[in-house]
């Protein structure tokens, strides 16, 4: 942990810098490749849908002891009742069969329940049974869509009204609608299944992914604010070095959220089963790690973009370029000033503390006071002009 | 031992939290001694096990709801549910159109059925009335002669009775003569829309129960006493209005005489067939009764009738208007149980009514909801049903807090890698908001009936390290400014400044996405943005009154205000640059020092 922690250090003081900034548009590739993947996962093979947005029943035969051919068993059971194909059976948990049928009424479901009890051998106590009309999960989505139009709609104007710039805003609901996309995208990809708990973990992941962007952010403003002040970096160097700077504590923070959702999703994939805890756990999970990567990767890159074409940035950058070039040495919060884009994408050492004419004649290493040579003193007018 | 003085404002809002914290327990014990209130949380059905409805209005045509009718709706099928015998069920609205019923256990076929059943709404003319407990006293046997004697005309009701008397309105023949303004009529009298063509509102699948024969001698009215056969006086006998099992079981056979309570129970009838059919109301609402003065300030309910109820209320109020009491009184039957029975003044024949009593003008809205929502012949669809068994509830739970251990134990283990002796504050704060979070949801279960399920669950391990967020963004905050060379106690402070900021917004964010989530998500996942919702709350909480109070008196100790190694504010460690005064005009440089160690090495 002492390399983790040094690590922050030097990307606090910019002995280490990684350059997310400049090197935007290989990020911008990575996650137009994602988006791709998603979009071909979206339209090529389609969302699983659960039972909720199909409509159907479900039971549910937990304490079973003897899970043999369950699958065959429960067909059998189920046969003389259902004529259709798709009956779904599985196993969840070690001991639990899972039915899924059409929409079976009252007395279907009655006659159902008992054969099935008296196929695994179990009292009728031990079988739940739900069913779902298709409308129930069309309803739930339709919700969910205008609650997303909600969200969306007040927190940019909460986000606008706080960081003061419309384009902060924009930059985070980018990230946002990157980080949705790409979720929903892995789970037609992967078939997870999607049920109504799963489209609230979705929009959970709304929240999330706006918690780190704004954390990241708000540095972002900091920065910039000195840096405009200063004039000695530019826009995208004062961005970067924010990115830099709350880097550990993205990480942390993600970690942290992580393990608690991970050890739900361990928890439920393993012991659990489908329910309500997998699902929102799954796409918490996915979405938290997506979200991280765009808050460092997308949101601020994006910024830095925006914010680069305004004309007093564009001035900005030149005068942070001449003031580099004829004190160059003394850039020691060293944002990798343009750095090309070939070599090592990752970590690059950058300046040291202490460049050349670091040490005095005698050998030993001179504070960095003393390199930048005498401040000026006050003047104080003569006696007679006092 | 003197207080440092530096330690006095940290430790004013520390007493203050713990203030809260007894407070809040101290409510709950309070209140689990007092009153009824558990001191777990209290469970959803997914946790407790039970079966959980959602119920949709079926709606014929291009029909209409509005927020009166569903909470009238609600309120039929509370009825219903404690009719059907149920304890502890729950009945709600959910996203203005749909009922949740949760119900304990697997509730029965036959109970789920009563559950969706339409509504019945219907006028039948009383026959009889007595007290709604059962009576041992002979059987009324003729009408006449049971019955108190009185008027027609008589604005006087039977005495005793609170019913509300029905007075004309509109019609040409009556208006002038009952003394009701003209101009009220015809201001209050929409047209008759005769769209509906009149058909029995209901045909209840008559399982007998209380088997009514049908009379002997054919009557030759629906008033006529012979309608009052001898099985329909046995039940009436029989019947305890008091017992709301008994008063479900009521068979509602439009064609027949039918026995039946009042609402409140505290009467009983026995009521000739239907005349009227809820159908057949176009519409009913309440308001003030208006003369040409304007308001008079007494509460009335209108009613108004399509071309068919209209000739049937007409019918039946010129038919009873002149019989003596009670069989001069039009019961308005809404199911199975009888909402209010006026006296018509006259024979009221231009398609609406105006019912005027001792009306408060909530009472009249009440009134006029009930008959419009019968006059809307709803049944309900099953959306969802639920069954989950009480083991399989007590396994979730079980496993679900399995999961919370073990996240916050992971979280834990983490913030100590990671933040050293500093972690600790962590933990703490964690413990104590876990603490805040479990009585406040304790408390919502008795005081507002929130239940906590398996998403409310996750909510809150979720927010576990949602918690832990906020710390981690003050101390990394706290070690930028060592790292910038502050002192331990001023970068706590003005770290604490910034993070604030951050952690607000942040939280705000968040809190924001738990309300929309909250407002508009459907489903029983609402609990899960409600306890993201508390415990961004309690975060706020637990990090500006425990976490940076403890932090700066912490920061006053030796072991973290010089930077010990294990404290996790160690300013070598953090590769502090600034010199830093050593004492004996020296100054110690922390990145030399270690840029010169690491060249040893």
């Amino acid at each position: 942990m002492i390399s983790f922690s040094n690590f922050g250090n030097d990307l606090y003081s910019g002995k280490r810098s990684i350059d997310f900034v400049g090197r935007q548009k290989l990020w911008y590739a990575v996650s137009a490749l994602m988006l791709v993947l998603a979009a071909i996962g979206l339209f090529g093979r389609h969302l699983n849908l659960g039972l909720e947005f199909r409509g159907g029943s479900e039971f549910r035969v937990s304490s079973v002891t003897n899970l043999d051919n369950f699958e065959t068993r429960g067909k059998n059971a189920i046969g003389t009742l259902h004529t259709g194909s798709d009956v779904v059976i599985t196993k969840i948990n070690t001991d639990t069969v899972r039915v899924q049928t059409e929409k079976f009424d009252d007395t279907q479901a009655n006659s159902a329940e008992a054969a099935l009890a008296n196929e695994f051998k179990v009292g009728e106590n031990k079988i739940s049974f739900s069913t779902v009309g298709a409308s129930w999960g069309a309803s739930v989505s339709q919700k969910a869509l205008t609650a997303l139009i909600w969200f969306l709609i007040l927190v940019s104007l909460v986000l606008a009204a706080y960081f003061r710039t419309w384009k902060m805003s924009l930059a985070a609901l980018i990230a946002l609608a990157h980080d949705l996309v790409i979720t929903v995208g892995i789970y037609a990809l992967a078939g997870f299944e999607v049920t109504p708990a799963s489209v609230i973990g979705f929009l959970t992941i709304l929240g999330y992914s706006l918690y780190d962007t704004v954390v990241v952010f708000d540095k972002v403003r900091e920065n910039t604010t000195a840096a405009i002040g200063s004039g000695r970096m530019s826009y995208s160097q004062a961005a970067n070095q924010a990115v830099n700077q709350t880097l550990v504590r993205s990480i942390n923070t993600s970690v942290v959220a992580l393990l608690p959702v991970g050890s739900i999703l361990f928890i439920g994939f393993f012991l659990l089963g489908p329910g309500t805890l997998l699902d929102l756990s799954l796409a918490l999970f996915i979405g938290i790690a997506v979200g991280t990567y765009s808050s460092i990767f997308i949101a601020t890159p994006v910024l830095a973009d925006l914010r680069e074409r305004e004309p007093a940035m564009q001035k900005l950058k030149k005068q942070a370029e001449r003031y580099q070039s004829t004190k160059g040495r003394q850039a020691t919060a060293a944002v990798s000033i343009g750095e090309p884009m070939n070599g090592d994408a990752r970590i690059q050492d950058t300046i040291p503390v202490t460049t050349g004419g670091g040490t005095s004649a005698a050998g030993r290493p001179l504070h960095p006071y003393v390199q930048t040579g005498p401040r000026n003193q006050p003047k104080r007018p003569p006696k007679s002009k006092r | 031992m003197a207080i440092n003085p530096r330690n006095r404002g940290p430790l004013r809002t520390l007493a203050v939290l713990i203030v809260i914290i007894f407070g809040l327990y101290g409510l709950l014990a309070a209140a689990s001694s007092l009153s009824d209130a558990q001191r777990t949380p209290k469970l959803g059905l997914d946790l407790e096990g039970g079966t959980q409805l959602i119920l949709t209005p079926k709606l014929v045509g291009n029909q209409t709801i509005n927020e009166g009718q569903i909470t009238k709706a609600v309120d039929i099928i509370r009825q219903r549910v404690d009719g059907s015998g149920i304890s502890e069920a729950e009945v709600t609205t959910q996203g203005g159109s749909n009922i949740v019923v949760s119900l304990p256990g697997t509730p029965d076929k036959a109970t789920i059925a009563s559950l969706q059943k339409s509504s019945a709404l219907s006028f039948r003319s009383v026959l009889t009335v007595g007290p709604g407990a059962p009576t041992p006293v002979a059987t009324p046997t003729g009408t006449a002669t049971t019955t108190p004697t009185g008027t027609a005309t008589s604005k006087a009701k039977a005495s005793g009775s609170s019913t509300p008397t029905a007075k004309a309105t509109g019609t040409a023949t009556s208006g002038a003569k009952s003394g009701f303004p003209q101009s009220l009529a015809a201001a209050t009298t929409p047209p008759p829309t005769a769209k509906a063509t009149a058909k029995p509102g209901t045909n209840p699948t008559a399982t007998p129960q209380a088997t009514i024969t049908a009379p002997a001698t054919k009557p030759q009215n629906p008033s006529d006493p012979a309608w009052i056969t001898a099985d329909v006086s046995a039940a009436y006998t029989a019947l305890n209005c008091n017992n709301p099992k008994e008063v479900e079981a009521i068979v509602d056979d439009p064609a027949k005489a039918m026995v039946t309570c009042s609402q409140d129970g505290q009467q009983k009838y026995i009521l000739g067939p239907s005349e009227v059919f809820g159908s057949q109301v176009t519409n009913a609402t309440s308001g003030q009764k208006q003369n040409q003065s304007g308001s008079t300030g007494e509460w009335e309910v209108l009613l108004s009738f399509n071309s068919a109820g209209s000739t049937a209320f007409c019918n039946q109020t010129s038919r009873i208007v002149s019989l003596p009491a009670p069989r001069n009184r039009s019961a308005v039957v809404l199911d199975n149980r009888v909402i209010t029975d006026p006296v018509p003044q006259t024979a009221l024949c231009a398609g609406n009514a105006s019912i005027t009593g001792s009306f408060t003008g909530a009472s009249a809205k009440v009134l006029a909801d009930q008959i419009k929502f019968g006059a809307l012949p709803m049944s309900f669809t099953r959306q969802t049903q639920d069954t989950i068994s009480p083991q399989l509830g007590s396994d979730q739970l079980r496993l679900g807090l399995i999961a919370g251990a073990i996240g916050l134990l992971l979280v834990v283990l983490y913030s100590l890698l990671q933040y050293r002796a500093l972690g600790l504050v962590t933990v703490s704060s964690l413990v104590i908001a876990a603490a805040i979070s479990y009585a406040l949801v304790t408390l919502l279960g008795w005081s507002y009936g929130f239940r906590l399920t398996m998403a409310g669950v996750t909510g809150l391990i979720v927010s576990i390290g949602i918690t832990a967020d906020s710390f981690i963004i003050y101390f990394e905050r706290v070690r930028d400014e060592v790292r910038d060379g502050r002192q331990l106690r001023a970068a706590v402070e003005t770290g604490w400044v910034r993070a604030r900021r951050t952690i607000l917004i942040s939280d705000g964010v968040n809190f924001l996405a738990a309300v929309v989530l909250y407002a508009l998500a459907a489903s029983n996942v609402r609990g899960f943005a409600f306890t993201l919702m508390l415990t961004t709350i309690v975060d706020i909480v637990v990090v500006m009154m425990f976490t940076h109070p403890m932090l700066s008196i912490l920061a006053g100790t030796k072991f973290f205000g010089e930077g010990h190694k294990w404290s996790g504010l160690d300013p070598e460690r953090l590769g502090a640059r600034t010199a830093s005064y050593a004492g004996r005009g020296r100054v110690t440089i922390a990145a030399q020092r270690a840029a010169a160690q690491g060249s040893q090495s």
